[in-house]
């Protein structure tokens, strides 16, 4: 073959269980070009890169380098072979610096100056600055990933995955990415760049793969596709097309007001400053920012978890917080979730538990928010991850709050369970809470939101929903 | 073999005297400072300071029943017990200062305090709780009126088994049935959703627990003083707040089966030393068994653990 | 001997045992696991020591010391590691088990009496020149071998932590594990070495005990040195250096404790024995977080 792929995954099939999560997928990265691979949450695009990357193996299927069979009994063969990941959740440690983390794998004697020397050198060539002997902790998530990718490298990789490279940088800092991407390529490297943002794949890629449901349904060559004809290859049936009320009809009383607001961040995340904004009864605010922007710190505030630095933070009596991590911080796994429902109704009379109520409240939540579990004793592990989080949004609902702060609420499920999500955050908007939603997803809070504050360098605005005005405003551009 | 065997069983379970006098005694601080590690390690505190924390108790009821009968009369026992429950939890409070405050590992923390409380003891009975003649490094022994009754003269059973009984049981059901148990079960079981209900002030709730568990240790120290010993010496404990670990972990972290845990370790332990007695066999073989049997229990759980997740594995990450 | 040679001689003599202790402790706690099991290595080597020093000699005692707290570590290692079990009931028990067993072992092997031993014991090894020096001469230079290569061996651990990948991959091991998995570092076989080498070095401090001091095995003469280990290595933040200083504290409390006794000072050596638990206390508050390994006592 004169136009030999670098590496091609042929009839990639892969099980879980009983469930199929890639069906006899073709993939390929050929040196110069760019590869995206769109789909949506849970289409395979992981599982896919796992299998390019010795993470995971196939059920059947073979890998092919340079035309010749290979198998990796894990990402070491890979890395040999000049592949290189980079994680979404950036795989590095923290505590060490740039160039321990560089070198860590490797053996014998380990040269401070040498490991350092090396980084600089590898960053030099590829354009990508780095302080080798910066502790990684304290570096920006957009340099994390240049760590990241500078390790790759420095392994010798020619062939890059970036799974979801942007998800966690500002809109600058991607096209930036991006722009770097191209020159890799045209270097002679080969690059897979996995995402759901059809813009990003029509603007770099040379060849174009998308997956639905473990399978593959396009591939091609970049101008065979448009944006209308990729997004309706990720999305059979027409998304769920809502009028948006863009302006509140009525916007009702205020709920919450907040007065030159500030809030300190966790350890390691910024807070907020001088925040000044209300929100009113039945109406949706979306918070739109970028990783480590100050968002945490408000909704936290908005929560009622964090108390307030300085400033005035008036909040309604009723809050309620659905987290962005359900496993870790909604759910207790292992208590049935009738106590689960306890940890936000403790349904006590004089400091008493009264279990019957609370089972009796459980069963009546379940069916009234079509939560599908066995009982109101099955325990929160049991339930598939659409049923937990529909679970969770019961239990805040149902304390009518007047004020309801989501944090990625569909994060993690598939396209169905997230639009019955959405559409209970309606309800209680409608209902008349005032409603505050995050998303990392901007299109999810543009979809959803009358109003829209964004969070950059702890600074709070307010800003008209407009794609373009918001994505300004989340990289401190307007 | 055999007669070891029969040593170890007619010294701890095979007599009313041995069962009374030897594994009952000896199961009243197990039991406490039992309670007290089921609590603090199911809300997430590894509280590995029993020991210490019971030392502190035993000092303070010291304390009190030398100096405070003549003051208090009758009230000097309660008085005392009292003191020595509110000294265990002062000293276990200094760990959970450490760890809310600061962020420092309790299990370290405690681990140091238990070494500071047995050098205190050390320097008090040489020191301001020594004897009267300064011969001996103990404290006199504390009048009458301080000490726990007995049941009868057959026996050296004391009121102590009734309060610990007493507690294990409003315990278990706490735990089970107020709001303050539910939080500390939550809390334990998974910290940050707990906070993020915003409804559970789980350091509070942490440090409670810290102090509660604390507390019954401080309580056991007591009542090995007014009950058993009626002095304070060094070794006053032979190793119960570590024993109190094995306790707790063998009756699976729940109240009630402290009882029959206590009742397991106290009878071996008890019954160890008649087997050294009378048959020559070393008494350290209980610490063998009961190392044996946490360590048993310990696998046991954690295999459990291992096949849960491999079944959950099913899916994609 | 003046006054201020036998408190240098003494300090140095009971930081011996706790710096190996302690030295192998850090290792184990770099890789993210602490290890309260240790006391049951040191009486575990202990033991060991003083049956196996009689046929076999010094060296083969301090031998059978390694090898019997590595045995302690392998069983550590497999409840901890293989097991996943939790670190701290394992640990509690592990040194249960140390305690219990030598006791027993000690009665069942000399009888109930235990006979009163007569041990080799290593002599001091004096340093030419060095050891002529006034007042640090006999106090520094005049210890046994082993002590020599104990504080010998901070110094090569700080080099093998910082200056081979090995060491590298141990302290990215401690500090997320996910990570240095991820990087291709074998993590548990990473673990179980730690554990094993934290182990056989509490034991090697138990042989110390014996061949270096005591002279004779008594039921329980570990006397929490393994438990005291974990605030060295807490009290050292962490490091090679730090970890052989504090040790160094506390021997030096200890040795004033004789001090105080042979002087008369009016100050009670119980409470000096105190000063280093609270001074490790101190140390922890100033230096939160921050200088423990971020995994530590954690079970993935």
């Amino acid at each position: 073959m004169s136009d030999a792929a670098a590496i091609a995954l042929i009839g990639i099939t892969k099980r879980f269980g009983a469930v199929t999560a890639l069906d006899r997928v073709d993939f390929g990265l050929r040196a110069g070009r760019i590869h995206a691979l769109l789909g949506e949450n849970g289409a395979g695009k992981s599982t896919l890169m796992g299998v390019l990357f010795g993470l995971t193996s196939p059920d059947a299927g073979v890998l092919e380098l340079n035309g010749e069979a290979v198998r990796w009994q894990s990402p070491r063969d890979a890395i040999r072979a000049g592949i290189g990941m980079v994680q979404q959740h950036f795989s590095h440690v923290p505590a060490l610096t740039v160039a321990e983390n560089v070198a860590l794998g490797g053996r014998g004697r380990f040269d401070v100056a040498q490991a350092a020397a090396e980084v600089t050198r590898v960053g030099t060539k590829a354009g990508l600055a780095v302080d080798p002997m910066a502790r990684v902790a304290d570096l920006s998530v957009e340099a994390q990933q240049r760590l990241e990718i500078v390790r790759a490298l420095a392994h010798g990789a020619r062939m890059l995955i970036l799974d979801e490279p942007t998800a966690v940088l500002a809109p600058g800092e991607a096209t930036k990415l991006l722009a770097w991407l191209r020159r890799f390529a045209d270097d002679g490297g080969a690059a897979a760049l996995v995402t759901h943002k059809v813009r990003e794949a029509l603007a770099i890629a040379d060849d174009v793969t998308v997956l639905r449901a473990g399978r593959r349904v396009a591939t091609g060559v970049v101008n065979e596709f448009t944006a209308e004809s990729l997004a309706r290859a990720m999305f059979p049936e027409e998304r769920e097309t809502r009028a948006a009320p863009r302006a509140n009809p009525q916007p009702g009383a205020m709920i919450v007001s907040a007065e030159r607001l500030a809030v300190r961040g966790a350890p390691g995340e910024p807070g907020i400053v001088d925040a000044t904004f209300a929100l009113h009864a039945g109406e949706i605010v979306g918070v739109a920012a970028v990783e480590r922007s100050g968002h945490t710190a408000l909704l936290r505030a908005l929560a009622g978890l964090q108390t307030p630095g300085s400033g005035r933070l008036a909040l309604p009596p009723e809050v309620s917080f659905i987290p962005g991590d359900r496993h870790r911080d909604a759910l207790v796994l292992d208590f049935p979730l009738y106590e689960n429902l306890a940890l936000r109704h403790l349904g006590t009379r004089h400091g008493l538990m009264r279990w019957p109520a609370v089972r009796a409240r459980t069963s009546r939540i379940l069916e009234q928010f079509q939560v599908r579990a066995a009982s109101g004793s099955s325990r929160a592990r049991s339930l598939s991850g659409g049923n937990q989080q529909r679970f969770v949004l019961a239990r805040e609902l149902d304390a009518h709050p007047t004020l309801l702060v989501a944090e990625n609420p569909t994060r993690g499920l598939d396209l169905a369970a997230a639009a019955t999500i959405h559409a209970r955050l309606l309800d209680a908007a409608h209902a008349g809470a005032a409603v505050v939603v995050y998303s990392s997803d901007v299109d999810e809070v543009l979809e959803l939101a009358h109003r829209i504050l964004v969070v950059h360098n702890g600074v709070v605005r307010e800003v008209p929903v407009t794609r373009e005005l918001v994505a300004r405003a989340m990289v401190g551009a307007a | 073999m055999m007669s070891a065997l029969y040593a170890l069983w007619a010294g701890s379970f095979g007599s009313w005297y041995a069962f009374t006098s030897g594994t009952l005694v000896r199961a009243v601080p197990l039991m406490l400072t039992g309670l007290g590690v089921a609590v603090a390690f199911r809300a997430g505190v590894f509280n590995i300071g029993a020991e210490g924390q019971l030392l502190a108790g035993a000092v303070a009821a010291t304390a009190v029943g030398l100096h405070g009968s003549g003051m208090l009369g009758p009230a000097t026992l309660p008085v005392a017990l009292v003191a020595g429950a509110l000294a265990g939890a002062a000293w276990a409070g200094i760990a959970a200062v450490l760890r809310v405050r600061f962020g420092v590992l309790e299990v370290i923390s405690t681990l140091m305090l238990n070494f500071v409380a047995a050098d205190l003891v050390s320097y008090l009975v040489r020191g301001p709780l020594q004897e009267p003649l300064h011969i001996y490094p103990q404290s006199s022994s504390i009048p009458a009126i301080a000490r726990l009754p007995q049941f009868g003269p057959a026996t050296r059973l004391h009121w102590g088994i009734v309060i610990a009984v007493v507690l294990v049981f409003v315990v278990a059901w706490e735990l089970a049935h107020t709001a303050a148990g539910f939080r500390v079960r939550a809390v334990g079981a998974n910290p940050s959703a707990a906070w993020a209900t915003g409804r559970v002030p789980v350091s509070r709730v942490t440090t409670r627990a810290f102090l509660f568990s604390g507390l019954l240790a401080g309580l056991a120290g007591a009542i090995e003083v007014t009950g058993v010993t009626y002095a304070l010496y060094e070794n006053l404990s032979p190793g119960y707040g570590f024993t109190a670990i094995a306790v707790a972990i063998l009756a699976g972290l729940q109240p009630l089966g402290v009882l029959p845990s206590a009742l397991v370790f106290a009878g071996l332990e008890s019954g160890a030393t008649a087997m050294q007695r009378d048959a020559g066999v070393p008494a350290a073989w209980a610490s063998v068994v009961e190392a044996g049997l946490i360590l048993a229990v310990v696998g046991v759980i954690a295999l459990r653990a291992r096949a849960r997740s491999a079944a959950a594995n099913g899916g994609p990450p | 001997m003046s006054a201020l040679e036998s408190v240098l001689a003494a300090m140095i003599r009971t930081a011996t045992p706790l710096l190996l202790a302690g030295l192998g402790e850090l290792v184990t706690e770099r890789a993210g696991v602490i290890n309260i099991g240790l006391e049951g290595a040191v009486i575990c080597g202990a033991l060991a020591a003083t049956v196996a020093a009689p046929p076999l000699g010094v060296a083969g005692g301090y031998l059978s010391a390694l090898v019997a707290g590595a045995a302690v570590g392998v069983l550590m290692a497999t409840f901890v590691v293989v097991l996943r079990a939790d670190q701290i009931i394992s640990g509690t028990a592990v040194a249960l088990l140390g305690l219990g067993l030598t006791g027993a072992l000690y009665h069942d092997i000399y009888g109930a009496g235990g006979v009163a031993l007569t041990v080799p014991t290593s002599r001091s090894f004096d340093i030419p020149v060095l050891s002529g020096v006034p007042v640090l001469g006999p106090a520094l230079f005049q210890q046994p071998l082993m002590s020599y290569m104990a504080f010998l061996l901070a110094p090569a651990l700080a080099w093998f932590l910082y200056r081979t990948h090995a060491g590298l991959s141990l302290r990215a091991v401690g500090e997320a594990p996910h990570a240095a998995r991820a990087a291709g570092v074998a993590v548990d076989r990473f673990r179980v070495g730690a554990i094993i080498f934290g182990s056989a070095l509490g034991g090697a401090a138990g042989g110390v005990l014996v061949l270096a001091q005591s002279g004779t095995f008594a039921e329980g003469m570990s006397a929490g040195r393994g438990f005291i280990a974990i605030a060295i290595v807490a009290l050292g933040r962490w490091t090679p250096t730090g970890v052989l200083v504090a040790s160094l504290v506390f021997g030096f409390a200890t040795a004033m404790q004789y001090v105080v006794q042979a002087l008369g000072w009016p100050l009670r050596y119980e409470l000096v024995l105190t000063l280093p638990y609270v001074l490790t206390l101190v140390a922890l508050v100033l230096a939160p977080r921050g200088a423990a390994p971020a995994y530590l006592a954690r079970t993935d």
